[in-house]
């Protein structure tokens, strides 16, 4: 049996793609939150992969490293932390699902209407575009993220540090009767105030009512 | 079909075995090495029983774990209770595949290599975190939560300071960024990175759940954190994942500030060449600085751990980021002519 590159690379895309498409879907049809999340794990490091596949190895490690690495990460905490009861199967059954089916339907259109006329004479069918063997992928996000889309860039890093210093603020309240340790003023203690280090002579055992305060 | 095969097997398969043999083995002496330094510095002899000087005690430690039964904890879910240890040992693994041992010995030379390894031990804390959770134990669980929250807190630190060398170094590729150090100790990135170099040393130590940072396993108070239900080869996949952590965050210390292969030494004398000698005895030396802290200080108190790493390492990779911004931009000293 002769299993050429391409044929090898078409393989590895299908196999990839289906635990993909497998993963998202057990994501929202799972009923224990843990496995959900966990599931959107493997569907992320599947989506990495198939990256690797069209060769954006930046964004795909950057994909693990920010969605896999931090996000998730939090997202299993606050689902740990939470008590959320498993979903009963009436409580799926609920009016939503009518007005899911069509959301799913017309979303299905639009895609296939796409692909099917806007794209079809933009994109090549059935070959990628390669580059050569030192082509920096890294380089090439990093200058038309700084030349390019510098502002949009920019204008995004700031609504993010806004986002985080409003949830900090939101967030943040003294509750009465805290008792904190405020670090500086246990970092700044004087042991001579604390601590009385007295030299005494060594004493015979018997008296042991003259012992010192130490 | 041949071609791939060869390609498969001889180009990368024999040096995949290679690396992992060369972790695995360490991982048995580093053990070893551990309970020797630590007994030296609260003198005592430490293991001398097995072997020859106490040699073959990793071997026989190996085979008793291995030989051991793995007890599930009643209502464990045993799918994500034997997949927690697998998760810690692969991402473990895993990040090797871009560390640079000598001039082009390395088994993947990607260009993202410094995200790559970023992105790699930043997974390590699923196995903590699946192990603490599908152990149904109160103590595997508050072992777990800690973790999740120190690992996630001084990867931002680390992150940050891996920042300075990417700026520094102009590269993600691991192998280039030690070539931008060659030229003796003084072209080293340790000197232009001083903090940076502490922080990341630091938050690897956090990272890796080693002490003092180890409130995830906290033997006096949560009996032995996320593994306290693992007993037998279960446990010693994550002791070894453990130390083959702390041997990556060692080299790649030495990899990005102490220039990695490059010999400290100018000239021509036998001395002064590049050899992966080099590289090894500098991740010894970081790997002894894991054991001198483990024997010297006590456990950090998990509000100071915080603030450690969000209000004092944060705030210093991020001034001191400008600072070698400023510093290339100008053409300082021998780093950047």
């Amino acid at each position: 049996m002769m299993i050429s590159p391409e044929l090898f690379q078409q393989l590895i895309f299908y196999v990839f793609a289906a635990f993909t498409v497998g993963s998202a879907m057990a994501v929202i049809s799972v009923k224990n939150t843990i496995y959900s999340a966990l599931f959107l794990v493997l569907c992320f490091f599947n989506t990495a992969v198939l990256w690797l596949l069209i060769e954006a190895e930046f964004l795909a490690i950057t994909l693990v490293l920010v969605y896999v690495g931090a996000v998730m990460v939090l997202f299993l905490f606050v689902v740990m932390m939470l008590d959320v009861k498993q979903a009963k199967a009436s409580q799926l059954k609920q009016s939503y699902t009518k007005a899911a089916i069509l959301i799913a339907a017309a979303m299905l259109v639009e895609l296939m209407m796409l692909f099917g006329y806007k794209l079809s004479g933009q994109i090549p069918t059935n070959e990628l575009i390669r580059q050569g063997q030192g082509y920096s992928n890294v380089q090439e996000v990093g200058l038309e993220l700084f030349t390019h889309y510098v502002y949009p860039f920019e204008i995004a890093a700031v609504v993010l540090l806004v986002a985080i210093v409003a949830a900090i603020m939101l967030t943040l309240r003294k509750r009465e009767g805290n008792k904190q340790m405020d670090a500086g003023k246990q970092i700044n203690i004087n042991p001579t105030e604390r601590v009385r280090i007295v030299s005494m002579k060594a004493e015979k055992g018997q008296d042991q009512d003259h012992g010192e305060e130490s | 079909m041949i071609e791939m095969l060869n390609f498969l097997i001889f180009d990368n398969l024999v040096y995949i075995l290679a690396i992992v043999l060369g972790v695995i083995l360490t991982v048995a002496y580093l053990t070893y090495f551990e309970r020797k330094v630590i007994a030296f510095m609260h003198v005592r002899m430490g293991p001398n029983r097995v072997g020859p000087r106490g040699l073959l005690q990793p071997f026989a430690d190996v085979l008793k774990l291995l030989t051991k039964e793995i007890i599930f904890p009643k209502n464990a879910n045993k799918f994500l209770f034997l997949i927690a240890p697998i998760i810690t040992l692969a991402t473990a693994f895993a990040a090797w595949a871009v560390v640079p041992f000598d001039d082009g010995w390395v088994l993947a030379d990607i260009n993202a290599g410094l995200v790559y390894v970023l992105a790699m031990t930043s997974l390590g804390v699923y196995g903590v975190i699946i192990a603490g959770w599908a152990s149904n134990s109160k103590y595997a669980l508050l072992g777990a939560l800690r973790s999740a929250a120190q690992i996630v807190s001084y990867e931002i630190a680390m992150g940050f300071a891996l920042v300075g060398v990417l700026v520094a170094a102009g590269t993600l590729n691991l192998s280039d960024i030690v070539r931008a150090q060659e030229g003796g100790m003084l072209n080293w990135y340790v000197w232009p990175l001083l903090p940076l170099f502490f922080i990341y040393y630091i938050s690897g130590v956090a990272e890796t759940n080693r002490a003092p940072f180890d409130v995830a396993e906290g033997e006096s108070e949560i009996v032995a954190g996320f593994h306290v239900e693992y007993s037998g080869a279960a446990f010693a996949l994550f002791f070894l994942g453990e130390y083959a952590n702390m041997i990556i965050i060692s080299a790649l210390t030495a990899i990005m500030f102490l220039g990695g292969w490059y010999s400290p030494f100018t000239g021509d004398s036998w001395i002064a060449q590049p050899n992966i000698i080099w590289f090894l005895a500098k991740t010894s030396i970081f790997l002894y600085a894991y054991f001198w802290l483990r024997a010297s200080l006590p456990r950090y108190r998990y509000d100071q751990i915080m603030r450690l790493g969000w209000k004092v390492f944060i705030p210093i990779t991020i001034v001191w980021i400008m600072v070698v911004a400023v510093m290339k931009v100008y053409n300082v000293g021998p780093w950047w002519n």
